[in-house]
Order: C-alpha cells, then structure tokens, then sequence
C-alpha cells in the first residue's frame, strides 16, 4: 500500500485519517485490506478528509464500507455536526436524490406460489409503475396538493387511499420528517414534481421482487415478519426531479454563503451554510419537504405494487400478508440525539449514501421492533443479492447510528458499458434465473452486476464491524429498471 | 476537434470539452450535454429560446448556463440542438438556443442527467483554445 493518506490502521475493520492541515478532525474509513486497496485506488480517502474541513464537524468524518468517490461528499459518507458550534448544513453531503431510499415488503407467499406466474407479474408490474428517464405519472398534481406532499409525505399518500395507516410507523420518520416549509420550495422544483409523484425514474433505481435465501439470525427475521423461502418486494426510488432540484437551487445560493460566514472549503461542492443562518434553515426546510415527497413516492409504488400482485394472483389482501417491513433513507440530513462524551447532545448527521441503524430500545424504533431494533435495507443491484441487517448499539456510539447503503460502484457507467459490449447481460441474469425488464437501453449494461462491488463483502465488513447486524439474505427473481 | 469526451467518474458522468474560444467551449459545452441526454439525430429546430445569465466568474457561469438549460429540459420539456452565445462577457451571458418540445413517439432519451455538479469545475485556457471538464449526476 503506498498510504498517500498516511491511514492508520485501528484494527481489521477500522482505518484512520490523522488530522492534518485543514481538517477539523481526523477521518474514519470502515474497510477491510482488500476493500481499502479498492477506494485508495480511486482517491476516496480524500474525499473524506475534504469533509473534514466542514465547520463544526464533531468526533470523524466517516466512510462505510461501500465508499466510492463521489463529488464533495464521498459516497458513503457520514458527517455529524454541532449547530452550537457553527456546524453547517452541507446540501452536497446530502445528495441530488434527497432521501433517496428503499422500502421492504414481505409476503405470504413462497417461491411455488408465483412460479408459473412470474413473468406476467414482471410485466403488469413494469406496466404499472412508470420508469425510464424522465418518467411521468397519470397523476398531476396541482401546486396545494404538492404542498400537502412536501409538509406530509407518506402521510397524504396514505390518506388518499395508497395504501395502509400501518404503512406509516414502518417507516423512517413515520414517512414525515416534521420542519417541512413548502415554501422554501423553488417554482422550478414543484414544476418537477407536479407528474412525477409514483414514478420510479432510471439510473439505479429498481423494483424487484426476491426470494429469501437465507436467514442469519432467526429471531429478529421473525419479528421483522421474514421466513426463508419468502417472497418479498424491494423498492429503491427518491425524490425524481423535485428533490434534484431543491438540491440545485441551494448549492447554487450556498456558493455565496460560503464566502459570507468566511468559510474555507477544498470542494465546491460541499458548499454549505450555518445550521443556525437564515440559509441554513431554508435548505432544510426545503430538503425536508423533498425528502416528504420520496416517501408518498415510494409509498404510492407499493400500493400500486400490491394492486398488481393482488390481480395477477388472484389472492386477498390477507392471503397476500404484504406488509410493509421498513422504509429507510439513505440519501438525508437529520437533526439527531446523541451522546457525546456522556452527554446528549443535538447534532446534525449528514448521510450520503449511508442509512441510519439504530438499536433495540431507541425511542426512534418503531414499536413492533423495539426489542430487535431497526431495520437496515441494503439493496444489491440488479441480479445480486440484497441484505436485511438490524441496527446495533455500537454504531450508535461509533457512526452516529449508521451504516452500509449498498454495494457501491467500482466501475463508470462508460466503464460498464465498455465491459458489457458484445455480451447479452440480459440473457446472462436469465441464465441465473433473473428475469429483468427496463425502459433505457444503455440501463442493463451500466447497471450490470460487475460494476458494483461485492456486496456480501460490504456487509460482512459492516457486520464484523458491529456497525449492523445480518438477518437475512435476499435473492434477485425479477426486476424492473429505469 | 472532437466536441467533447468521457473522462472516467465512478459514480458519475464526466465530459472534457474544448473550444477555439470560450463562446465555442459553452456552445459546446451544452451540446454535449444534449448528446448525453438524448439522440440528437431526432430533434428538429423548431423554436428558439434567449437565455440570459448574470455572472462574473466564468466557471460558476458555465455551470449556470448548462444548469439553466437542464431546467429548461427538465421542467419545461425542451430538447436542444443548437446553441450560438451572442455575448460572453465580465457581466454574464447571452445566447439563442434552437429545438423542439420533448415528444416521446420521436425522441429517444438516452440518459438522465440529474444535475450538474461543481466537483472539479474547472474552465482552463489553453495555448490557443479552452478547456473545461464538467461532472454531472446521473
């Protein structure tokens, strides 16, 4: 290793980044060799150290597992700060895709059930979910119905008639992050909104529905409702066009913040504002009513998901048993309780491409899974394997209650699809028993299983970490993609 | 000169663009970003749109340019083809820009650019020409 970031080893698990000029505090990457040599390659390490410059950062700037470079944050990233200190609120450390997430659903239903009848759900599903670059929706909203979906998200889906009150305390936030002001919302993003609500969009979202392959642990799968042999559904949509450009807007405005709070940063990208100014507020404000927006988004999919699954089956509601197992962001900034040097604290956590884990017993768990805790969603990309994991005291201590998001690019889109010319990838995911059906061309070969890293690799390393713990395993059976 | 190319970001989409001079690197510029969202062999110039920026500093002021044409795609549904800046200059930009309305029985989309990021924005002046690189979101 030629250790261009003078990273020190903790233990099998853990790397550190020394303080050094500019940065606040020192870094902490969550990797084990054969991964560190991977994200040195691709200069990671100093996308961390760059968040390290953030003022008011507390403990580490922090990369999970699936790091890779991204622009200002790294993708991967966690950064805490303390808005009594003058900590910021970095747009960029939050993402374009604000709340970009995944929700889980779990069935009656084992793999004989849909047998003969996969293909026909793959395809009504692909029918009734718009995806594809610049999908849109049948549904357009008017400028107060967007409103109502910035201040109350999963909320107003739900009261609209997509889907089920239960729905909601399965969900982050309860599908509603509270301090959403519509009207820190540009023109510009709430033109985005209006037809895209319910549409899955491209890139790497998907729908997929899997097979449970494998349990870990027996009793938390149980309680989170998961059996091996099960059929479930994955969902991994954001916030489309509207939450991209809440993002813009404020990047573009935060540009000038820097320079008037006298802030030094080594990336433009990671523009930001103090917590406490006027800016700051705004954004969240804004960011919180984008990240509503995702969840009525994917709430509304899963009806719709449900509705399909009903019909083609032919079964109820009951004999289905499609409840929702957890909705989790991973693309957010939250104000969040922590304990910093025994004292509990306010800070604001940053998760870009990272998703919060928290333990048994946290007021923030839902009910149901009090004595497990939360439930971790890390989707794999088409054709390989996602994971169900459970959040653990120690990243509460350690990551501010956080983890692993997914498996994390290794190759470029260019890159993939370089690799992939030639080759049928379609023919070789149904070669491993994985139907697949997408709108773009160039989706399959970008989104191919070798540009991402191994995934079972990612969250071993979370697992051996203690950062999250692995319940179940999830097999790919067909997926729709943008 | 070739318009532009890829340069490699992992999780992104990078193009390197050149000009023989700066009006030619933005004109450039955003048709590159056109060639990357949709097949331009298919849109037709049928209308043609002013833009007007305000700006000083020339990197900001590329990435505002190819930010407000993204929104005129994005929200207003805009497919261009031909871009001329008329003015470049301390106080910002003026341009005319020629296409048509996105209509999904003619258009093929290939990608879809979510934003474009300041990462490594940089405009640079060559011998006898410039140069930029641009990362978007995708």
């Amino acid at each position: 290793m030629n250790n261009e970031f003078n990273l020190k080893k903790i233990d099998d698990y853990r790397w550190e980044i020394p303080k050094s000029e500019g940065m606040r505090v020192p870094g902490r990457l969550y990797a084990d060799e054969r991964m560190l040599k991977v994200v040195e390659k691709d200069r990671t390490p100093l996308q961390v150290k760059n968040v390290a410059y953030l003022p008011g950062i507390v403990k580490y700037s922090l990369a999970m597992p699936d790091m890779h470079w991204g622009y200002g944050f790294c993708i991967g990233g966690v950064a805490a700060t303390d808005p009594e200190k003058g900590g910021v609120i970095s747009p960029g450390g939050i993402g374009f895709d604000i709340n970009c997430g995944v929700r889980l659903v779990r069935t009656n239903l084992t793999y004989p059930d849909i047998r003969s009848n996969i293909r026909k759900l793959l395809t009504a599903l692909f029918s009734r979910i718009p995806c594809g670059v610049g999908s849109t929706s049948n549904l357009k909203l008017s400028s107060s119905e967007i409103s109502e979906v910035l201040k109350e998200g999963a909320k107003w889906a739900v009261k609209k008639g997509f889907g089920l009150e239960e729905d909601l305390e399965r969900t982050e936030e309860n599908g509603a992050m509270l301090g959403a002001n519509p009207e820190k919302v540009s023109q510009r993003a709430y033109k985005r909104g209006n037809n895209q609500l319910g549409t899955l969009g491209s890139g790497n979202h998907f729908l997929e529905i899997d097979e449970v392959e494998k349990i870990y642990d027996a009793r938390v799968a149980n309680t989170f409702g998961l059996f091996q042999g099960q059929i479930a559904v994955i969902i991994h949509t954001g916030s489309r066009g509207l939450g991209y450009q809440v993002c813009d807007d404020y990047l573009a405005q935060m540009r000038h913040s820097v320079e008037k709070y006298n802030i030094s940063l080594p990336d433009r990208q990671l523009s930001c504002a103090p917590l406490t100014s006027s800016e700051g507020k705004d954004y969240f404000s804004a960011m919180a009513g984008a990240a509503n927006y995702a969840w009525a988004n994917r709430q509304m999919i899963m009806h719709w998901t449900r509705e399909v699954f009903k019909k083609v089956l032919n079964l109820s509601p009951k004999e289905l048993g499609m409840r929702l197992v957890y909705d989790v962001c991973h693309n957010i900034g939250k104000f969040e309780q922590h304990t910093i040097n025994g004292k509990t604290k306010t800070v604001f956590v940053h998760r870009k491409g990272a998703t919060r884990a928290f333990p048994a017993y946290h007021p923030r768990v839902p009910e149901p899974y009090q004595e497990v805790g939360q439930p971790v969603l890390v989707p794999g990309d088409m054709g390989t394997n996602s994971y169900v994991m459970v959040g653990t005291k120690l990243a509460m201590e350690e990551t501010w209650g956080s983890t692993c998001h997914g498996a994390g690019r290794v190759m470029s889109r260019t890159q993939a699809k370089k690799v992939a010319k030639g080759r049928a990838i379609e023919r070789e995911l149904s070669d491993k028993g994985i139907l697949i059906m997408a709108k773009g061309r160039g989706t399959i070969a970008e989104e191919m299983p070798e540009a991402y890293k191994d995934i079972d690799q990612v969250v071993n390393i979370v697992d051996k970490a203690g950062l999250s713990k692995k319940v179940a395993k999830l097999r790919p059976i067909a997926v729709i993609k943008g | 000169m070739k318009a532009y190319e890829f340069i490699n970001h992992t999780a992104d989409l990078g193009i390197r663009v050149r000009g023989n001079s700066l009006k030619q690197l933005f004109e450039r510029a955003g048709w590159a970003m056109f060639d990357i969202l949709v097949e331009l062999k298919g849109v037709k110039l049928k209308e043609t749109v002013e833009i007007e920026i305000e700006g000083e500093q020339i990197d900001e002021l590329l990435a505002d340019w190819l930010r407000e044409l993204l929104y005129k795609f994005n929200g207003e549904g805009y497919l261009f083809k031909e871009f001329e800046v008329k003015k470049l200059d301390k106080e910002g930009l003026k341009a005319k820009v020629k296409g048509e309305k996105l209509d999904l029985s003619h258009h093929q989309l290939k990608t879809e650019i979510k934003a474009v990021t300041y990462h490594g924005l940089e405009v640079k002046k060559k011998k006898d020409s410039w140069e930029t690189q641009v990362i978007f979101d995708v």
